[in-house]
């Protein structure tokens, strides 16, 4: 028998951020199942070369931006063969050959050989001074230049060349920038943009000469010149060629393997040999190449799911964004936004603040942004434009960015950049840029999800989140890893929630632990996000069937109550439609006195809040206040809160209808139901809308001839109107339509998404059209609503305080007197 | 020298859920895990004071409800990138009966 199961033996050809990348995801997924031996040409560890601008600038140092240093590789059990370069790859023998002749085995074998920069083959191009931009060793090299000359010229006016150009200048140096067309950054900006974009840097003293074509570099021991297309020259004791980069795939071409523009991969990033795997600059998928970080860390993700042999993982190429690392210039380019006869443009210039935006739309959605100057809403146009988001919807508010649609997180506030390191970012748990940008600098931290976990900023209500991806970008320098575009539930699981929901139905699984074993998922109990999630999805879709798990509700609905920060309880009574009558008064008053509840209050909602409960004393609370015939008013769950009104017909002098009556109506007949998220409904009586209907997640507005029904508002984080749904003329249909409309957002609504966001993401027209124009659909969904509801109206507070339900919840297990 | 003491039966704890038992030093959570071991910590997340008794139990870990801080229920400690401990007290299980032992630190609030 062996002692000891003989390993896989994994082989990395390159030792920058996509391979190692790709492993890091390895070992999460599959820690023991290969020998790692990782080749890197370079004498350094892992570094992140996107921040090699801000080295060259001075901003940063190179132990600023290294990502894995030997020691990781050592606690990994990582053999790391660093400055020794592969000269071969033998497929038949399955063997990797060093340029010392050292043959290496591999049963997989992973190339992330990168890019090289482009050099043009122009006479003098071998002479000392002329250098590209790719690596420590370039920068090191201009760093030592800068202090030795004065003269630089820039080959190239893109990303690149601009930030080699302004790390130079900010060493001293006169820097001329030359750039074969005349707009700057052409493949990420419009004229417009570029034009704005040369402006301030010639404002900080760099100098431009475009289009121009160099002819020759001049020089006879170094470079002392640059002659151009057109005759004249330039001084230059520097010449950085910045024209672009060049998937490095010669060692897998010699090998046979199919390449193109770069090794060709497939969508599990193979190559035409199985056993060998390729990630990065040096691939091309699906006839695309990358030269960008966020695409990489896609595919390392997916490259990774399989070598772990998980098997289900595909990468179908990014949307890329892109940012310039210059500090103090706010710019930001996303998608595609060359005009073409079907796209249409929406364009704001403010030439005087400095601001141009231009939005791209295509089929009613976002297909490329370019902003400069207020680039706040980068990640938000970013966002929606991966989603593919029908945006019609708020189109004429679109440019104006997510604040101006109620969306954004702290207002006044438009760039990251020039905010001082005390500016609170994260209002909820108070943490100011100057820890954002400390926490991603120090723990070398890439994604949203890293700097919540991190600094707890965006963690809890997540209104700042655009903020922190700002500040994310800002100083990652643009191009970090944003949110996946299908996001997973959680980490436990790579699959979304769409994902989840519908194997809960194809597969006809029915218990939290039978959808965790069925979807492979990767923790023993899941986590405080996704058991709540499965929870409700189970709920939802079997009721009457699904044994709720209270493990697996958050403290407030298991014990249906709110807790408060010192861990006391608030209890609401449900006061259907905010009426209540003196005797419900007199009950709760004298609740207060009985149990020296030290704060009532009156809600948002038209209700009463008792505050200060403890535990213990729920049930108590919960059987006075049955007595005197209330009921739970579930104002801790992911469900029916309240149902605000006005008094309406009854009272009002302008009052249309009933408002009051049907408030209550409304109430009786859906409070109790489980939703992905808190549900709030407002009846007014007339269109001055005193109920405030308009911001609720369902609203209605009475009218003398009917009923206006409007939903997906917000009113807290986010400040956003309704949309208008529809316009009916009875009570009934009212009633039948909000129904339909809660039970549609039921089924599909993920877990912890409001119904604005809902609607958001599957678009007004769609839900339209199933709850009000389909009338048999809109019935059979208000007979599922109905159906459930049997089961779920039971008033939780009275089965606990007199029928003994989960008695142990609110008694100590012992009392201890120790001596 | 430890001193064991009956604190209840098992069955009295939910699976991947908790129970206090109050002392004159604060009140001790005591878990009990899918598998039925048992773990007894302060009930205080290092934070700020959240019940933990009240988190969402997973695996051998609880989430506070108050901030999320994750909590190894066999050492106290956070959960990196969070940082701090809760005072752990040994626990164990005899014929479904748990049994506790109070260490002293509990009782210096
Ligand atoms: S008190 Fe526990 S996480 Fe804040």
């Amino acid at each position: 028998m062996l002692d000891k199961v003989i390993k896989q033996k994994l082989v990395v050809i390159g030792n920058g951020m996509a391979g190692i990348r790709t492993v890091e995801a390895l070992l999460e997924r599959a820690p023991d199942l290969y020998d790692i031996t990782v080749f890197g040409s370079e004498p350094y560890g892992n570094y992140n070369r996107i921040l090699l601008s801000p080295v060259l600038a001075g901003e940063k140092t190179v132990d600023d931006i290294m990502l894995n240093t030997v020691d990781w590789y050592e606690d990994n059990n990582i053999t790391l063969r660093k400055g020794e370069t592969i000269s071969m790859i033998d497929r038949r023998t399955c063997e990797v050959v060093t340029d010392a002749g050292d043959r290496v085995p591999y049963d997989r074998l992973l190339i992330a050989t990168g890019s090289n920069p482009i050099m043009l083959p122009l006479p003098g191009k071998e002479l000392p001074g002329v250098i590209g931009f790719r690596d420590i060793y370039d920068v090191d090299r201009m760093i030592k230049a800068s202090t030795d000359y004065r003269n630089a010229v820039v080959i190239g006016g893109g990303l690149l060349g601009l930030e080699a150009a302004n790390g130079l200048m900010k060493r001293g140096m006169n820097v001329t920038v030359v750039h074969l067309l005349d707009t700057l950054m052409e493949r990420q900006l419009d004229p417009v943009a570029g034009g704005l974009l040369r402006k301030s840097l010639e404002e900080r003293g760099m100098v431009f000469k475009m289009p121009a074509q160099t002819q020759a570099i001049l020089g006879e021991d170094r470079v002392t010149g640059v002659r151009f297309g057109d005759g004249t020259e330039l001084p230059a004791d520097l010449v950085v060629m910045a024209v672009g980069i060049r998937p490095n795939f010669e060692l897998a071409k010699k090998a046979g393997l199919y390449c193109e523009r770069g090794i060709v991969v497939s969508d599990t990033m193979q190559t035409y040999d199985g056993r060998i795997y390729a990630v990065g600059e040096c691939v091309q998928h699906r006839r695309q190449t990358y030269g960008l970080v966020a695409p990489l860390f896609d595919q390392a993700k997916v490259c990774a799911n399989h070598l772990a042999m998980k098997g289900f993982a595909t990468y179908d190429g990014s949307v890329t964004s892109t940012k310039l690392k210059v500090t103090g210039i706010d710019l930001f380019s996303a998608g595609d936004f060359a005009p073409g006869p079907d796209k249409e443009e929406i364009v704001l210039q403010d030439a005087n603040r400095g601001v141009y935006k231009r939005i791209i739309l295509k089929d009613k959605k976002i297909v490329g942004a370019v902003l400069y100057g207020d680039t706040i809403d980068g990640p938000w146009y970013f966002q929606h434009l991966r989603d593919g988001t029908d945006v019609s919807h708020m189109r004429e508010r679109l440019v104006f960015g997510a604040a101006n649609l109620g969306e954004g997180g702290v207002s006044g506030q438009n760039s990251v950049a020039a905010m001082s390191d005390e500016t609170e970012i994260c209002g909820c748990n108070g943490v100011c840029k100057g820890a954002i940008v400390k926490a991603i600098s120090e723990k070398k931290l890439f994604t949203l999800d890293d700097v919540r976990a991190h600094t707890k900023a965006s963690s809890s209500c997540g209104s700042c989140t655009g903020l922190v991806e700002q500040v994310l970008a800002f100083t990652l320098g643009g191009d970090y890893s944003a949110a996946p575009k299908v996001k997973p539930l959680c980490k436990c699981t790579d699959h979304s929630h769409d994902d989840v929901r519908r194997v809960i139905v194809e597969q006809q699984l029915k218990t939290i632990p039978a959808v965790m074993r069925f979807m492979e998922w990767k923790t023993l109990n899941g986590c405080h996000s996704c058991r709540p999630a499965l929870n409700y999805y189970l709920l939802a879709t079997w009721p009457g069937e699904y044994r709720d798990d209270q493990q697996s509700r958050f403290i407030n609905e298991r014990v249906h109550a709110n807790i408060q920060k010192d861990g006391t309880y608030s209890v609401v009574p449900r006061m259907w439609g905010g009426v209540t009558t003196p005797s419900e008064l007199r009950a709760i008053a004298d609740v207060a006195e009985k149990f020296n509840i030290p704060t009532v209050k009156v809600t948002g909602g038209q209700r009463i809040d008792l505050l200060g409960v403890k535990k213990e004393d729920l049930p108590a609370v919960w059987a006075d206040l049955n007595d005197a015939g209330m009921v739970s008013g579930h104002a801790y769950a992911k469900g029916l809160r309240t149902v605000k009104t006005c008094v309406g017909s009854e009272w009002c002098r302008f009052g249309t209808q009933d408002s009051t009556g049907l408030g209550v109506k409304l109430e009786k007949f859906m409070w109790g139901s489980w939703t992905p998220a808190k549900v709030k409904l407002g009846v007014s009586g007339c269109p001055r809308n005193c109920a405030e209907a308009t911001c609720k997640d369902v609203g209605v507005v009475c009218v003398d001839s009917g009923y206006e029904i409007h939903f997906a508002g917000a009113a807290g984080l986010h400040i956003k109107g309704t949309e208008f749904l529809t316009k009916v003329e009875t009570e009934d249909e009212c009633l039948e339509v909000i129904v339909a409309l809660t039970q549609l957002y039921r089924e599909e609504g993920w877990y912890l998404e409001r119904m604005y966001k809902w609607c958001d993401r599957v678009g007004l027209e769609q839900i339209r059209k199933r709850v009000v124009d389909d009338i048999t659909n809109r019935k059979a969904l208000f007979g599922r609503f109905a159906y459930s509801q049997q089961f779920a109206q039971t008033d939780p507070w009275a089965e606990r305080a007199s029928r003994g339900v989960d008695r142990n919840e609110f008694a100590p297990l012992a009392e201890l007197e120790l001596a | 020298m430890t001193s064991w003491i009956e604190i209840g039966a098992l069955d009295d704890i939910p699976r991947l859920g908790s129970r206090v038992v109050r002392t004159p030093g604060g009140n001790i959570a005591v878990f009990r895990t899918e598998s039925d071991e048992v773990f007894a910590l302060d009930d205080r997340c290092p934070h700020k004071g959240g019940p933990l008794s009240q988190g969402i139990v997973h695996n051998k870990r609880v989430t506070c409800p108050l901030h999320n801080f994750v909590i190894e229920l066999a050492s106290g400690q956070a959960v990196a990138p969070d940082e701090g401990c809760t005072h752990t007290h040994p626990a164990k299980v005899e014929n479904g009966v748990v049994w506790l032992s109070v260490r002293q630190a509990a009782a210096v609030s």
